[in-house]
């Protein structure tokens, strides 16, 4: 029990910036902008957060920062991919090179660290809260551990994420903007016919692309490490993607999915060094692949038929 | 509400007192050196319907486009309800009531009905209060205009008819007054377009304005008040309907006379020369389009495969010409079995004699970007009269193009000019050249006429009558029922991967043939067993 509960922490721990960049990517995704560059802003984001929080010793600077290279991000790509209907992968890929680039170089001539940025602590960081009652609870049985062992003791983000997700579902299917946002990835000529500016639209979903993913950026390096190091975001940008596919662009679906290999990610830390019947001791390296290997086969089988927005990745011209 | 009639014949210019639901003046739209819109002057009455014909590139659609607020129009002047009004973009006609329905929908696919509706006119941040009134509000339109929808059915699973109808729901809900509607009827039944007709003669009871835009003369015949036609970006002229016939239209239209009917002679069936059994093929989903198919073609006759798009016809076009492989029945070409097995059976059938002019000549006939003397020879270029071995004889190929175009009139006359930049009628007539000057027994030909303008379309049916004469088997497949009721010597209706029914051009009703393609079987009798439910 004690195993599992500890297994299930940590797969919420490292679900919440999947869980974040997933929501980020459905928005951009549903509104028809394929946002490969999920990588690279979770990558700058988490750079952003990290220098602001060192420096100001303040996490919600912080935490405003790496939104704020985000947004930027998602400006370029908007301008790109929307302004100059320029191909979005393309967009995309560049603003990952920017990125892993960018914030080696800045965190190097900054702080002279080899890219990583100082060690945070005290204000400028993200701590663990404990819910009411927690303390009281944990000695109870059942709902002890689940209460006060699994729900309580995140971070603001990891509530944050999880609550992003019925909140996302509200949108999407309950509001104003939630239908257009759908329309426009699926028909933008639908919108535009009807009066209302493509654009302006494509625009307000990579924002909130951005402050989510953000949001998931700052976790990784003021919530679940205590500083930036190179390349920390490794592959959860892309990870969240796929996730994103495998739920087929759906808000609950994808907490499953974020979730599905969140656990697999815990499972791995927990499996290392671990001796398997019959295999016997399995090499680190081949547990910490797990996650990218079922990446590959649910994207290459499991998934069925997944429909994409059908606007995903067209730049909306007017016709004539 | 024949209020326009006798007393203006030339010019029905709405009289003065007369209230005026639309009035464009001196219009001016130039697309670089195109000039689209030339000093368009047009003034369309209050509850009427008006009629806008002319040929493909005429102006029409970029004039509408002006009026919707696709494009700002470079000089000129709009009224609508008697106030000087410019359009930047579309909500701004909305809100002078001004509503379109598309020839390709604007619809979202996955969505609702009522999602549809309330896109864009949505009354608060949340969609529930919009829905219910969307749901009360289409109940009445549904009443009052016989405009009936399942207002909780996906797009997709509709038919074509009840999307056009979601459409002009769209524009109503959003309190259109003044409805254009660009060609609504090519891609309806003739009892959909009967229907949409009974609803658009509601409307303007109801007071509401329509514009037209159409090719088929037929249709503003029978239901516009007043017609305009256009020609190279201007009005050539605006009549009462009724003081005007088909003929004088479509020789506006041209700028000379032209032969609507076509004429021919009586049909000497000769041998069968394409016999097909039992025919089933699958589209690349692996659903079944044609679900047993027979039929024959014999020398010297015009058979026409009449149905509504997407009832099987592509496949069926497909698999004639060697494209699709089948998945059951078999196709006899001058008695051998030509089945399609593998990709290569197209170019195989091409050198036993059958030849095909593919529905869609942009994506299938020619490569626009080739040189029109390589698109003049294209799937025969390995034909030892252009060259031998690794090596193109240029020389060859430059002289068939060149009688090619002499032939078909295709212009302009220069077989060193990029296939794109012809105009959708010369494209055809290059495909047509290109197929028909190989002399084949058999002649496959898909929606000859689709997109091309009436001159072009009279020389075209004239090349296949002249093909027929001589003998050639010639299979028609047309969504144009007119062409198809024209051109052919014997009709067959398909219907849901189908033949529903065979029906003598001669005698048959077009009320009839309507039915047939709309799935209601002939006479309930004879082969009600073969029509899907």
């Amino acid at each position: 029990m004690e195993d599992l509960i500890s297994i299930l922490v940590t797969t919420i721990r490292v679900s919440t910036p999947l869980i974040l960049a997933c929501l980020a990517g459905l928005y951009s995704e549903r509104a028809g902008i394929v946002d490969i560059g999920l990588e690279g802003k979770l990558l700058g984001s988490a750079f952003g957060a990290a220098v602001v929080a060192a420096v100001t010793g303040n996490v919600w600077l912080g935490l405003l920062a790496g939104i704020g290279v985000s947004l930027v991000f998602s400006g370029i790509h908007g301008l790109a991919s929307i302004n100059f209907r320029g191909n979005q992968i393309i967009s995309g890929v560049a603003l990952n090179f920017l990125a892993s680039g960018l914030t080696v170089f800045l965190g190097a001539a900054w702080f002279g660290r080899g890219g990583n940025t100082p060690p945070l602590s005290g204000g400028a960081r993200f701590y663990a809260i404990q819910l009411p009652f927690a303390r009281e609870l944990a000695g109870v049985p059942v709902i002890g551990p689940i209460y006060s062992g699994l729900i309580s003791g995140h971070t603001i983000l990891t509530y944050i994420a999880f609550l992003a997700v019925p909140l996302t579902a509200f949108v999407l299917w309950r509001t104003r903007f939630g239908l257009r946002l759908r329309a426009v990835g699926e028909n933008p000529k639908a919108l535009d016919t009807a009066g209302m500016s493509v654009s302006w639209l494509r625009y307000k979903a990579l924002a909130i692309t951005a402050v989510l993913v953000g949001m998931g950026g700052a976790y990784l390096s003021t919530a679940q490490a205590a500083s930036f190091s190179r390349e920390m975001s490794s592959g959860r940008g892309y990870i969240a993607l796929a996730a994103l596919i495998f739920a087929k662009w759906k808000p609950y679906p994808a907490l499953g999915a974020c979730l599905l290999f969140g656990f697999l990610e815990a499972l791995q830390y927990r499996l290392q060094g671990v001796s398997l019947p019959v295999i016997g001791p399995v090499p680190t390296q081949a547990m910490q692949a797990l996650p990218y290997v079922l990446t590959i086969l649910l994207l290459a089988g499991f998934v069925g038929r997944a429909i994409a927005p059908k606007a995903s990745g067209q730049p909306y011209v007017k016709e004539r | 509400m024949d209020a326009v009639q006798s007393d203006h014949t030339r010019r029905p210019v709405p009289a003065a007192g007369e209230s005026l639901a639309i009035e464009l003046r001196k219009i001016n739209k130039r697309f670089g050196p195109v000039h689209a819109n030339k000093d368009i002057d047009l003034a369309v009455a209050r509850g009427t319907i008006h009629g806008i014909v002319g040929e493909n590139g005429a102006g029409k659609s970029t004039l509408m486009s002006i009026l919707y607020g696709f494009y700002h129009a470079d000089s000129g002047e709009i009224v609508v309800g008697g106030a000087p009004v410019t359009i930047h973009n579309s909500s701004d006609a909305l809100r002078l009531g001004i509503g379109m329905v598309h020839q390709h929908f604007m619809l979202v696919d996955n969505f609702t009905v009522l999602e549809n509706v309330i896109l864009g006119a949505e009354d608060s941040a949340l969609l529930k209060p919009s829905v219910d009134k969307a749901r009360r509000e289409l109940q009445r339109l549904a009443d009052d205009y016989g405009l009936n929808v399942p207002v909780d059915a996906v797009i997709e699973d509709l038919s074509v008819g009840q999307q056009q109808r979601v459409e002009i729901l769209k524009a109503l809900y959003r309190g259109a007054d003044i409805l254009i509607l660009d060609e609504p009827t090519g891609v309806l039944t003739p009892a959909e377009a009967d229907h949409l007709f009974r609803v658009l003669r509601t409307l303007r009871e109801e007071g509401k304005t329509i514009i037209l835009i159409t090719h088929k003369l037929r249709e503003i015949m029978a239901i516009t008040d007043t017609v305009s036609v256009m020609r190279q970006g201007q009005i050539v002229e605006t009549l009462a309907t009724a003081s005007t016939s088909p003929e004088q239209l479509a020789e506006l239209m041209v700028g000379r006379r032209v032969l609507l009917r076509v004429h021919k002679e009586e049909a000497k069936p000769g041998a069968v020369l394409l016999d097909v059994k039992d025919l089933v093929v699958a589209d690349d989903l692996g659903t079944e389009r044609l679900k047993g198919v027979s039929l024959h073609v014999r020398a010297g006759e015009i058979l026409g495969i009449a149905g509504v798009a997407g009832n099987g016809q592509s496949e069926l076009l497909e698999a004639l010409s060697g494209m699709r492989a089948a998945k059951s029945g078999t196709i006899r070409l001058n008695g051998e079995d030509v089945t399609a097995v593998n990709d290569e059976s197209a170019a195989l059938l091409r050198h036993k004699g059958l030849a095909h002019v593919p529905e869609d000549r942009i994506r299938m006939g020619l490569v626009t970007n080739f040189y029109e003397w390589e698109n003049a020879i294209l799937g025969y270029h390995d034909l030892p009269k252009y060259g031998k071995g690794l090596s193109l004889d240029v020389k060859a190929a430059r002289a068939e193009a060149q009688r090619h175009i002499e032939k078909f009139d295709i212009r302009p006359a220069n077989t060193d000019l990029k296939t794109a930049n012809f105009s959708g009628g010369n494209q055809q007539k290059i495909v047509l050249a290109r197929e028909m000057e190989r002399d084949p027994d058999v002649l496959i030909v898909g929606q000859p006429t689709r997109g091309v303008d009436i001159g072009a379309i009279e020389f075209i049916h004239n090349q296949i009558i002249k093909m027929r004469d001589a003998g050639k088997a010639i299979l028609l497949v047309s969504v144009e029922l007119d062409e198809i009721r024209a051109l052919s010597d014997r009709i067959v209706v398909l219907f849901d991967g189908h033949i529903v029914g065979e029906a003598d051009p001669r005698t048959a009703d077009e009320g009839e043939l309507g039915l047939l393609m709309a799935g209601v079987s002939q006479k309930g009798a004879a082969q009600s067993s073969e029509a899907n439910p």
